[in-house]
């Protein structure tokens, strides 16, 4: 289990406790947290589950996998600190997580 | 005006069964996509990618679904409408009449939403600013190469459709590739090509820039781009093309004054009809109590809403429920000869 916290592009801030093995982008939609579409179910096609992640928080989260940074090419506005919360999955390594919701997914 | 009985809305596996399963109850039946091809997610976002959970289908990917799909329906020699989107619904008598945004027309007694997440649309640049000038000198699809020859053309995007265009325009304009990191999601081959077009100087690639704004008065003639580390260059340009893949909407169908949900469309369980009479919606873009965003479902969806539309399309005849296996009327639609 971990706190994640998703600051909505509103400035909205909901800390919801996600269960291990869920992904953030799993721990967002499950509690209607506006602003993380995730289209294409979490299979790595869509890029519509973009967030970017707290700076301190980058080097401590699950490496990208082959294919996360050209669907970040997509992604609306990426950053350097930009991430797909499907591909990041939960455990209690990641208790305190922020992320930043993009104003748009597309 | 295209007249037949039903007009399925997206080309994806769930819309694709229904129209088998309108075909074997003797209902004709056109399909629109927005799309280039069928197939929907299957063929756009992973066709390479093996599905496990299609019943009696231990393992297939969305391009073999898809043509499978494809074959299953052959018999019933239904008429596809690519690259077409639905964009009006009007209500005449007890038909409904369809416009599409390629001028099609249509002239059906129901209508079937198979639209899965929604139309598939190119992904546009954040900046506000690009719109003023999209269709003129910026676009997201390129239908006449030849308006580009001998200009400055700036290229954003690091997939095929950036790389292929960069190098294919550089024949006869002056190009920049933009793209805002130093690897590609395109083919190594490409990328060879466009780095070996940069150091002859027959193209301009910039690595790790992204948009940063558009100036012009009618016409687009300068892009300003953004380093990573924050410098700006500012490149003249006459056009702007923008490569970003493409993202679903629902679009138009949000106005046809059906109950949306969290982008998905309410319907009845018992044969998937909407809040509309003579309006169903099937597979990824329905939701009711208990909806599970599986292909299966989308083809047993589509299986109930086919024999819904039946009442609509033929209300002096009662349907009668078959098996393939030995209704005969079934078998000579599907053209078996015995």
């Amino acid at each position: 289990m971990a706190k994640i916290t998703y600051h909505a592009h509103d400035k909205k801030t909901q800390t919801i406790d996600v269960q291990n093995g869920l992904t953030v982008m799993e721990g967002a939609i499950q509690n209607d947290i506006p602003g993380i579409d995730a289209d294409c179910g979490g299979g790595m096609a869509c890029a519509t589950c973009h967030v970017y992640v707290k700076e301190e928080w980058l080097d401590k989260l699950p490496v990208k996998e082959d294919g996360e940074e050209d669907m970040l090419d997509m992604a609306f506005e990426p950053k350097s600190n930009s991430r797909l919360s499907c591909q990041l999955i939960v455990t209690d390594e990641l208790d305190g997580l922020e992320v930043n919701i993009p104003s748009k997914q597309g | 005006m295209n007249k037949t009985d039903v007009l399925i809305i997206g080309a994806g596996p769930t819309g694709l069964f229904c129209a088998h399963q309108l075909g074997i109850i003797g209902l004709s039946c056109e399909i629109v996509d927005n799309l280039d091809k069928a197939g929907g997610q299957c063929i756009e976002l992973y066709p390479d990618k093996p599905i496990y959970d299609i019943p009696a289908v231990p393992e297939c990917t969305g391009e073999e679904l898809t043509n499978n799909l494809l074959q299953q329906i052959k018999p019933f020699k239904i008429k596809f409408h690519l690259n077409e989107r639905v964009e009006k619904l009007k209500k005449v008598d007890n038909r409904w009449h369809v416009k599409t945004s390629g001028g099609a027309d249509f002239d059906v007694a129901a209508i079937i939403i198979a639209g899965g997440v929604g139309s598939f649309e190119p992904r546009k640049f954040p900046l506000k600013d690009c719109e003023k000038f999209e269709g003129n000198s910026l676009f997201y699809s390129i239908k006449d190469k030849s308006i580009f020859k001998n200009k400055t053309i700036s290229i954003f995007g690091g997939g095929d459709s950036a790389l292929d265009w960069a190098i294919e325009l550089s024949n006869f304009s002056k190009v920049n590739l933009i793209h805002r990191r130093d690897g590609f999601s395109g083919a190594e081959a490409s990328v060879e090509k466009v780095k070996e077009l940069n150091d002859h100087g027959k193209l301009n690639l910039y690595t790790k820039f992204q948009m940063d704004s558009v100036i012009g008065d009618k016409h687009i003639e300068l892009v300003k781009i953004k380093h990573d580390e924050g410098n700006i260059k500012e490149i003249k340009s006459d056009y702007v093309l923008g490569f970003f893949g493409l993202i679903m909407q629902l679009g138009p169908i949000l106005d046809w004054g059906l109950n949306i949900d969290k982008k998905t469309v309410q319907v009845n369980t018992e044969n998937f009809e909407t809040n509309v009479q003579g309006i169903f919606a099937i597979g990824d873009i329905c939701s009711y109590p208990g909806k599970l965003k599986l292909i299966l479902s989308g083809f047993h969806e589509g299986a109930l809403a086919a024999r819904g539309c039946f009442k609509y399309a033929k209300p002096d005849e009662k349907l009668r429920f078959e098996f393939t296996t030995t209704s005969k009327a079934a078998q000579e639609r599907l053209g078996i000869k015995k």
